[in-house]
């Protein structure tokens, strides 16, 4: 490690890791917890409600520890990156203000109604809770993205003599076409996370032989919501997120595909190690003139490699981001096939009665979380060296008078306090679902 | 119009510190007013459905400072590197501690969360009273408007924590004990309101005691300041309404009034000290150096649009407010997501 620069980038990293983990299921979870509700209206909809409480008892958890490992996301702009706050405030700082003021703000009020106001509300009410939930969830993937967004591919913003980026237009930055690609892309990878639970959580039910009627209840909605996502996740919104990155960030393709020659016909590669010091990739398998036609549609375009770019323009770790897309992809191609057989099972109904896909499905649920962070990591590391894409490196952003003493003892003290509180979080989610769905109750203090 | 959004920050800062402020209260108070566990259940059920909301105010301050006042946020967060990042852990184990307790009915699980809930609840406005002495005495900013403090002002002739700033933090943990005794006293019933009520007034009058100290202190570090203030109605004003509402917080009336009295003197104390530091947002130890709403205010768009969103914003937080606080007459709410067992 040299210098406090890379302090700072590992611990926002792990910082921003641990805290995906779960605005990730509850984005998901939010948007089927208003299609139970939804379904719940209807007459015989029980069930349905049943399903919901459970899963807003799950939601309720995870809001929890996301809301507090969110907290220090919002202080670390100040605190590590001080530079970068200081010259780019002005722009990003208006998306993250409207998040702090009203997407957390829907979402805390709302999960209250939720959970507290069943009996008090009545049931249309109550849906209409969890469609502001919704909402409340939404929107803040909205407004971090849009943020995200304008690292990845600045718009709307001028540029001052003195290097402060001011705003020029809302609109712009709003509608930054990066930023429709990656929501999209973003929000359908989080509905793949929560339906992976939610599967996976009826089949731990119907293997152990028990809430039949929520197994299956439970089982039927994740498989039908988890192939759809999965399918939706890779085309079109992956594939296009693909196209962003060749038409904006050529050199971050490069080394997502581990491709060091330019040239037209480019080989799309399966399988292979990237070796950066002999610029080339050992051992490949891969079939040719693909990653012409899936970067910019034709199979005979020009696609560049790294060794077109000047080194200090590299993304700087080449090989882990070259693994992380390639788990990203391989993962979700893999959901595709295990969410098309279970769903198929469990429309024609074999699927309580299937235990080897069942136990697939249980042991399924942690690679979605995977490939959310594998994907963050491929948008993170292909932005660099840039903090902000090829207007500030990320070794000007960084605070001036932080020192690298305080930043390891501060992702020390993280480190500790995630263990602990990740702990804690995996003991009390695995108790409510071993309890399983009860009926109806609040308690009362 | 960078004025306006001094004032917008301010205001949402004062509504942080009115608001969670009791949260905070009740968090020192809660292993002593309250002690068997359904008397335990109670003092939390009395912030229980509003303490996530009160947060939000300081996202919505910090947002609106970044937007405002990036140069700001900037040097005064890298600033106080550690001090922030441990008001930072002290919220999280805050907000863990009063969100996962009622989670398991057992009595060895709640009184460790109960431990750290309290522990927190000391800590962070010790911390946030430092920082707020630091603002008032003034910081060495660098002309490339950054700085850098120890810790502690040990060989230094000041830290983030020195004599003065350490006497700020110890005033604002009195103050809001005593603002938490008022709200608990109001809303909690039973024994926890019966012994909130008595801790009421010697605490109001500690915190008052230490606040006229605290006054002393910034003529002592910040003469300049204590000059400027005298000359300035909106001052005075403030310091007016801070002097009703403690009367207010330590008379006889009901206890709403008391409570609201207690809104009213930590609402009078923080506007009088960003009314007696305006125009600087981030006073330097030399003067020329200060970050002022000039020159640390964002350029562009950003304020203007931000005035069109900002106002509905604090519009629904204050109506949500007011829902709950009606709701929720039947002093304490359910505690949420308990399990059967
Ligand atoms: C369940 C999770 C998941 C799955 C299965 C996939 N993705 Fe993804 N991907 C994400 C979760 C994700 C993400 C975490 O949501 C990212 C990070 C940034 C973003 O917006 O989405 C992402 C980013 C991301 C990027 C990087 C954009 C950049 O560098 O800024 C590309 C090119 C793709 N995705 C493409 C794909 C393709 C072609 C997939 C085909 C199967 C795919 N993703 C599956
Ligand atoms: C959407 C809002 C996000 C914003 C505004 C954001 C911003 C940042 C910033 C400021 C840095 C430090 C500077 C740098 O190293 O470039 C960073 C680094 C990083 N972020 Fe993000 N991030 C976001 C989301 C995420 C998510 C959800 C993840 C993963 C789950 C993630 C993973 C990383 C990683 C791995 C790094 C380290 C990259 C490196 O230093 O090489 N980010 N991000
Ligand atoms: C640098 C990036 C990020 C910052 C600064 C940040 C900040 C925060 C903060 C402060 C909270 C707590 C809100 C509260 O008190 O109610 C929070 C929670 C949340 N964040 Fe993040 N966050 C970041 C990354 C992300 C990303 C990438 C997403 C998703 C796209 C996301 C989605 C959420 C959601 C949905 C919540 C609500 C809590 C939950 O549902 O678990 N955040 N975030």
């Amino acid at each position: 490690m040299n210098g406090a620069l890379d302090w700072h980038r590992l611990q926002f990293a792990f910082t921003i890791v641990f805290h995906y983990l779960f605005p990730q299921l509850t984005m998901g979870l939010a948007a089927i917890i208003m299609g139970l509700k939804a379904l719940a209206l209807r007459p015989n909809g029980e069930p349905y409600a049943r399903a919901a409480r459970f899963w807003v008892r799950i939601f309720g958890l995870n809001f929890a520890i996301g809301v507090v490992t969110g907290l220090p996301m919002e202080f670390q702009f100040g605190t590590n990156w001080a530079r970068f706050s200081q010259v780019t405030g002005g722009v990003i700082g208006q998306t993250l203000a409207l998040e702090g003021l009203f997407a957390f703000f829907l979402e805390s009020s709302f999960l209250a109604m939720l959970v507290w106001g069943e009996d008090k509300l009545g049931p249309k009410k109550h849906f209409a809770a969890s469609v502001a939930l919704f909402v409340g969830s939404w929107l803040s993937g909205v407004f971090i993205v849009t943020t995200n967004a304008f690292m990845q591919h600045p718009v709307g913003y001028v540029r001052g003599a003195d290097g402060v980026f001011a705003l020029e237009s809302v609109q712009a930055l709003l509608f930054n076409p990066w930023a429709l690609g990656q929501y999209a892309h973003n929000q359908l990878a989080s509905l793949v996370t929560a339906s992976f639970v939610v599967a996976a959580v009826g089949a731990f039910w119907a293997l152990r032989d028990e809430h039949a009627e929520q197994a299956g209840l439970n089982l039927r909605v994740g498989t039908t919501v988890g192939l759809l996502a999965a399918g939706l996740v890779a085309f079109p919104t992956g594939d296009h997120q693909a196209k962003l990155v060749a038409e904006h960030q050529p050199s971050s393709l490069a080394a997502m595909e581990g491709r060091f020659e330019s040239g037209p016909r480019a080989t799309i590669h399966l399988i292979g190690q990237p070796n950066v010091a002999e610029h080339r990739l050992d051992n490949p398998i891969g079939v040719p003139a693909v990653l012409s036609f899936l970067a910019f549609g034709t199979f005979g375009a020009e696609v560049q490699g790294l060794d077109d770019f000047p080194v200090d323009q590299w993304p700087t770790n080449v090989e882990l981001l070259y693994y992380s897309f390639h788990v990203m992809v391989g993962l979700g191609t893999l959901f595709i096939g295990l969410m098309g057989v279970a769903a198929l099972f469990s429309w024609k109904g074999w699927l309580t009665r299937r235990r080897s896909l069942l136990w697939a499905l249980l042991l399924a649920f942690p690679f979605p979380y995977i490939a959310n962070t594998a994907g963050w990591m491929t948008a993170e590391l292909g932005r660099q060296p840039w903090l902000v894409y090829g207007l500030l490196r990320t070794s000007e952003g960084a605070s001036p008078t932080v020192h690298a003493g305080s930043v390891t003892f501060t992702l020390i003290g993280f480190c500790g306090l995630y263990f602990v509180l990740g702990l804690t979080f995996v003991f009390l989610v695995a108790r409510e679902v071993v309890h399983g769905p009860t009926t109806h109750e609040v308690a009362h203090a | 119009m960078p004025e306006l959004w001094f004032w917008m920050v301010a205001l949402l800062l004062t509504g942080w510190a009115v608001l969670d402020g009791f949260d905070f209260g009740v968090g020192m108070l809660h292993r002593f007013v309250a002690r068997t566990d359904d008397e335990r259940q109670r003092s939390i059920g009395a912030i229980g459905p509003v303490w996530d909301a009160n947060e939000v105010w300081l996202l919505a301050a910090g947002g609106s400072m970044f937007l405002a006042f990036p140069r700001l946020l900037a040097a005064g967060f890298s600033g106080l590197y550690l001090p922030v990042l441990f008001v930072v852990w002290g919220l999280i184990v805050r907000g863990t501690a009063l969100e996962l307790r009622s989670h398991l009915n057992d009595r060895l699980w709640r009184s460790f969360f109960d431990t750290l809930f309290v522990l927190a609840s000391f800590e962070v406005p010790l911390l946030m009273g430092a920082a707020l002495g630091n603002l008032v005495r003034g910081v060495p900013l660098r002309p490339d408007g950054f700085f850098d403090l120890p810790l502690f002002a040990s060989d230094e002739p000041m830290g983030v924590v020195d004599p003065f700033t350490l006497w700020c933090g110890v005033t604002t943990v009195l103050v809001l004990a005593a603002h938490g005794a008022s709200w608990l006293a109001w809303r909690a019933s039973g024994p926890v309101s019966e012994r909130a009520s008595t801790w009421r007034r010697p605490l109001w009058g500690a915190a008052l005691v230490a606040w006229v100290g605290a006054l002393v202190g910034t003529r002592l570090v910040a003469k300049d300041v204590v000059e400027q203030a005298m000359s300035r109605p909106m001052t005075w004003a403030a310091v007016v309404l801070a002097l009703v509402g403690a009367g207010l917080a330590l008379a006889n009336g009901s206890q709403r009034r008391q409570f609201l009295g207690g809104c009213g003197f930590i609402a009078g104390v923080l506007v009088a000290v960003v009314s007696s530091l305006f125009p600087v947002v981030l006073r330097a130890t030399d003067p020329a150096l200060s970050l002022t709403i000039t020159n640390a205010a964002s350029q562009g768009q950003s304020r203007s649009t931000g005035l069109i969103w900002w106002a509905p914003g604090i519009l629904l937080a204050a109506t949500w407010l007011w829902w709950i606080l009606r709701n929720f007459r039947a002093k304490e709410a359910p505690v949420y997501g308990v399990p059967k067992s």
